[in-house]
């Protein structure tokens, strides 16, 4: 029988079986999972107290109390209460001398892992003589501090690069991706898998036998391409030099933890451990006061609170879901529903057309498959779930119907009306219109009650966003279980009023009809697009107008412009004068780009700009302002626009906005979305380039009110 | 000895079968499983029945697949019914679909399940292709060798025709006679001629075409989309429109050459399909809002000498059903009868009205009655429609209830024949809705 020991913490428990090896289990009783924070390590520095002195130990196993995870990573609330980075290098250190002391230990040390390992929990792990992971499809191991802007404070720069290399480390560090239970074998990250239920007894057989000499650690050793690159400092430049290269291209410099990490990842291989250590100790305190980091952990907040339905109770059980129209869009959202478990009707005008949307699903899920993600078995239970059919009548078992016809009143009337027909009572009816107002939609409908807007963005299974719009007649019951449905879809949600372009079209469009102003004054299409990615914008807005395509583009401007009042806005005809003409876009390969004919991708790669485009340009001259000036105009006409949407109480908190626009429409992550960087940029900082603005290209830059309240109080929008 | 009904009735709710298609064209690349899991799918769509309702599902198959030698099992997960609702295949030749319904009554009838699903899969385009017996002989002991000696010496004794892979034959293992063998002769022991039978093919293809035509085939039909091109099947291509009296009159013997009577064309085809019925207890199906369009009523299987009699079974089924019941061949409004064979049909109907067969065989005075043409397979049958050996049964069944409904009947008889000298026939009663 194994006999606890007594550490003064109730985080973990230390037992010793009757063979000597000690279990060391986490487990915060007050919380669902481990984390790492100042208690967790003040613990499991008791913990090694007992450990040194006692004894008859013959192996040391460190495992999870928690049924479903080890340690899902560091405590975040606790580095915001950080107010120096001092404070932040500290828990560094400690976790380096807890660490230095775990690989000190004279008796083998076994990582038994199942579950989430993240960040610190995967640096515990690291500084173990030996890893055994479960085979659970839950077990996942990572450290995705860069993605919060930080770097792996815990030794894991250091110990990562030992253990599996610098280039596998590098990829690993750089991208904050999870590696699972398999490859995590073939890196050499863990030294063996199990079946979950056998873990904690091959643990403790591991140490046993690592300690009597039964078993050694046995590590495929490098192949020779990495040995050679990998093997002495001058060719190890080169990878270091790479790395910059990759992550300067993805960052456009806006993100300062991939340099810090390279960085530390250079010191800790060419310089040794100890000085290693040091400069990750150091650059963790620095990162963690970067506004880049500040912003992504504001972001990741505000992502984890919009995850709770704010009234659950009110929710019809959300299991099936009918989508009408099975184009892009339709497809798009049936295919993140069966892949999240829900059952799909998939609806459009011929079986034809509805069985090429759930081929759609069966592409991408297959794509899966061939990856080894998914078996043959999975992917045909997730692709079954779809539906096809021309039929109304199978809508009737539909939670939640949602339209995904064209844009147009009368067809999304009839449509609507057919489904009303056939469902449920309480059936939510859904439109996935990106402009037309919700209320009109609702105007077709004899409920106007169960009618709200779920708003997805193409393509729907990369766009984390979901934003649902309501009316003043939408029910509670509706918007509760459409919120339902957006979580059960893995989908980040917020909740806004109706009004012409609800929040995110509307914030859109404004900055892409500025984008065409730029153009018909002379800007280059190239230089404006460069100009906003290098802000931080996934792609430039010429790029975009092409992907939507300028029919579309012309359409919304159509509404918008109708709906804002004309000494605000100086609405561009430029998209209508495109559509016009036939220049589409990527759709008819001719925009403000060129396009392959042959290229088959939903986002083709362009081939050089379109050059005729420039005839629809009053401009007789090409000239591109300075980049920060075309960056300001654009960025800024965004911002104020998103404020505007505040003050009409479209939006109905900025954290909705920042999310809206960071998780919708590529808005820089590292601004943490448009309020946020109004907070940071100071009110009354953004409200003189916008009034410059305003001076220099006329009223629709005037500072929305707020933004003035804001400046003259010296307030801002997030407490 | 027929199984009465007692305890609770077992009703028909709905049913459906992927449109069957004849062997290497439309499912070429899919599995039993494949088609199984689509079927499984619809059924539910069309029906609403949530999955989670699902007690048991059964499902019929013949040519296995070893790798999923429970299909019905993995055609249930893979629909989305859930991990804790019980599955079995069942296997009876031609008949094993009218098992899996039979099945799903006893265990309805004894309140075992409220609601499931029987049905039957099969795909006959990619049979399984086994390497000899030596050989797999030789790679089971390969196993357990280590030395390339030991390898070596597993070769010794092996002849190169051993390496032809054997593909199996579709001939009765105890008498080694291909059906058609037998058919052949049963047609000639009743005296059914090869123009009675050609007449009959055409038939059986007249009617299926015109009942595809007017739509009546439709309520049974669950389109399939399959990948990766997903276009939809949704009509039978076992039917033919071209075929005439001149052109099967044209076609050689296929069995018995050269002076048999049976022909390709007055043989069921090779086949893939799945089909698939939802069953409830009268009392749960009305409780939850489900309307019962028929009750499944007496049933028998009965087993005959697989040389001589090797598909006669529903000469001896069908009045055992109806003694059953206290009910005449004429009290019966809509026969589904299945068409192994144009002869196999016709003989049967002989051996039903010859008063000798009634005497010699069935220890009657008299004969069962001649079967009313207009009330038998008046949509086409297995010869024109298609027969995927496992799913036939089912579709037997959806189909006698459809016609009961269009036709106005009362009370349907099902009846087939099978492989091993075999042979059922279920008696069906209409429900009013």
């Amino acid at each position: 029988m194994p006999t606890a020991l007594s550490v003064p913490t109730d985080l973990l428990t230390l037992t010793v079986d009757e063979t000597g090896v000690a279990i060391l289990e986490l487990n915060d009783p007050d919380a669902s999972v481990n984390k790492i924070s100042w208690d967790t390590l003040n613990a499991f520095s008791d913990a090694l107290d007992v450990i040194e002195t006692h004894a008859d130990l013959s192996g040391l196993v460190i495992a999870s109390g928690k049924p479903d995870s080890f340690i899902v990573g560091a405590d975040l609330e606790m580095l915001q209460t950080f107010e120096i980075p001092a404070e932040a290098r500290r828990v560094s250190r400690e976790a380096h001398a807890l660490g230095e002391r775990v690989r000190s230990l004279p008796v083998p040390t076994v990582a038994a892992l199942h579950g989430p390992v993240m960040g610190g929990g995967l640096e515990l792990a690291l500084n173990c003589d030996y890893r055994i992971a479960s085979t659970a499809d839950a077990t996942k191991m990572a450290l995705p501090e860069v993605q919060l802007g930080l770097l792996p404070g815990g030794g894991g720069t250091q110990l990562l690069p030992r253990l599996i290399g610098v280039q596998k480390a590098l990829s690993l560090l750089l991208t904050g991706k999870n590696t699972y239970p398999d490859k995590a074998r073939r890196i050499g990250l863990v030294d063996a898998l199990v079946h979950p239920p056998g873990l904690p007894a091959a643990a403790r057989r591991a140490a046993r036998q690592l300690a009597s000499g039964a078993r050694a650690v046995d590590r495929e050793e490098p192949s020779f391409g990495d040995r050679l690159l990998e093997g002495n400092p001058v060719s190890r430049r080169i990878i270091y030099r790479q790395a910059r290269t990759r992550t300067e291209k993805r960052t456009h410099g806006n993100y300062p933890a991939p340099a810090r990490i390279i960085d530390a990842v250079r010191t800790g291989t060419e310089e040794g451990l100890e000085a290693g250590l040091d400069v990750e100790g150091q650059y963790f305190g620095e990162l963690a006061f970067t506004p880049e980091s500040q912003a992504l952990v504001s972001l990741f907040f505000a992502k984890r609170d919009a995850e709770t339905n704010p009234e659950p109770t009110r929710a019809r059980p959300v299991k099936t879901l009918g989508v009408l129209g099975a184009g892009l869009m339709g497809s798009g959202i049936a295919q993140v529903s069966v892949q999240n478990g829900l059952d799909v009707v998939l609806k459009d005008q011929s079986l034809a057309l509805a069985a090429q949307g759930k081929k759609a699903v069966w592409s991408a899920v297959n794509e899966q498959k061939e990856k080894g993600i998914l078996n043959t078995f999975a992917r045909d239970q997730i692709v079954e779930r779809v539906a096809p059919t021309a039929d109304y009548a199978p809508l009737r078992a539909a939670d939640v119907v949602i339209e995904a016809v064209p844009e147009d009143l009368s067809i999304k009337h009839a449509v609507l009306s057919e489904v009303e027909a056939v469902v449920d009572a309480d059936t939510v009816l859904a439109s996935n219109t990106s402009a037309l107002p919700i209320s009109t939609i609702a105007n077709g409908v004899d409920d106007p009650s169960r009618v709200l807007g779920m708003h997805y963005f193409s393509p729907v299974p990369d766009i984390p966003l979901l934003e649902i719009v309501v009316t003043e007649d939408t029910s509670d019951e509706a918007l509760a279980t459409a919120y339902a449905a957006g979580l059960a879809q893995d989908k980040t949600v917020i909740v806004v009023n109706d009004g012409p372009g609800f929040y995110t079209t509307r914030i859109l469009a404004l900055y892409m009809n500025e984008a065409l102003l730029l153009f018909e004054a002379g800007a280059e299409v190239e230089a404006v697009d460069a100009a906003m990615r290098d802000a931080g914008f996934p792609m430039g807005p010429f790029e975009l107008f092409d992907l939507v395509g300028l029919d579309v583009a012309a359409k919304i401007t159509d509404v918008m412009g109708e709906a804002l009042s004309p000494d605000r806005v100086d609405i561009s005809d430029c998209a209508a004068q495109l559509a016009e003409a036939d220049l589409l876009g990527q759709k008819t390969n001719l925009g403000f780009y060129e396009y392959d004919a042959d290229d088959d991708a939903d986002d083709k790669d362009p081939q050089g700009v379109h050059d005729a485009v420039y005839h629809h340009s009053d401009a007789s001259t090409r000239s591109t302002p300075p980049a920060d000036a075309v960056q300001d105009r654009l960025r800024l006409m965004m911002v104020n626009e998103a404020v505007r949407c505040l003050e009409d109480e479209v939006l109905r908190a900025p954290i909705d906005g920042d999310l809206g626009a960071v998780f919708g429409l590529g808005f820089p992550p590292f601004l943490g979305g448009p309020f946020r960087h109004v907070d940071r940029q100071g009110a009354d900082t953004i409200v003189d380039t916008l009034q410059a603005l305003t001076d220099r290209h006329g009223p629709r830059f005037r500072p929305a009110d707020r933004l003035r309240t804001h400046a003259n109080q010296d307030t801002t929008f997030h407490s | 000895m027929p199984a009465t009904a007692s305890g609770r009735t077992a009703v028909f709710i709905d049913g459906c079968r992927l449109p069957f298609q004849r062997a290497g064209t439309g499912y070429a690349d899919l599995m039993a499983y494949d088609m199984g899991r689509m079927v499984l799918r619809h059924l539910l769509t069309r029906t609403g029945l949530p999955a989670d309702r699902v007690e048991r599902v059964v499902m019929g198959t013949v040519v296995q697949d070893v790798n999923t030698s429970n299909v019905a099992r993995e055609a249930a997960l893979a629909a989305g019914i859930p991990n804790r609702v019980p599955a079995f295949t069942v296997t009876m030749a031609c008949i094993s679909s009218n098992q899996a319904v039979t099945s799903g009554v006893d265990l309805l009838r004894t309140g075992q399940v409220d609601a499931m699903i029987a049905g039957g899969t099969e795909t006959l385009s990619d049979p399984p292709v086994r390497l000899k017996r030596p050989v797999r002989k030789r790679l089971f002991q390969a196993r357990k060798a280590k030395s390339t000696g030991d390898y070596l010496n597993l070769l010794d004794g092996l002849s190169p025709g051993d390496l032809l892979p054997e593909t199996p034959a579709i001939a009765e293992f105890s008498t080694g006679e291909v059906m058609g063998e037998s058919a052949d002769r049963l047609a000639a022991m009743f005296g059914v001629s090869r123009e009675d039978q050609d007449r009959y093919a055409l038939r059986s293809h007249e009617k299926a075409a015109a009942a595809r035509d007017d739509g009546r085939l439709d309520e049974e039909l669950a389109p399939a989309t399959v990948p990766p091109e997903f276009d939809p099947i949704t009509i039978d291509n076992v039917i033919r429109d071209d075929t005439s009296m001149d052109q099967l009159r044209d076609l050689p013997p296929a069995f018995v050459k050269p002076f048999g009577t049976i022909t390709a064309g007055s043989s069921s085809a090779l086949t893939d399909g799945a089909s698939a019925t939802l069953l409830m207890a009268e009392e749960v199906a009305e409780a939850e809002g489900f309307a019962p369009r028929a009750a499944l009523r007496t049933y028998t299987y009965v087993a005959q000498d697989p040389e001589t009699e090797l598909l006669l079974g529903p000469a001896y089924a069908i009045p055992e059903v109806l003694d059953d019941a206290g009910l005449a061949l004429d009290d019966i409004d809509v026969i589904e009868l299945h068409e192994a064979f144009a002869g196999q049909v016709l003989a049967v109907l002989e051996a039903l009205r010859s008063d000798t067969f009634a005497e010699d065989h069935l220890n009657r005075s008299e004969a069962v009655g001649a079967v009313d043409m207009d009330r038998l397979n008046t949509r086409g049958g297995s010869l024109s429609l298609g027969h995927p050996f496992g799913a036939t049964g089912a579709r037997l069944v959806m189909s006698a209830v459809n016609r009961l409904h269009d036709e106005d009947g009362r009370w349907a008889l099902v009846a087939a024949c099978a492989a091993g000298g075999q042979g059922h026939a279920l008696l069906i009663e209409r429900r009013a809705s």
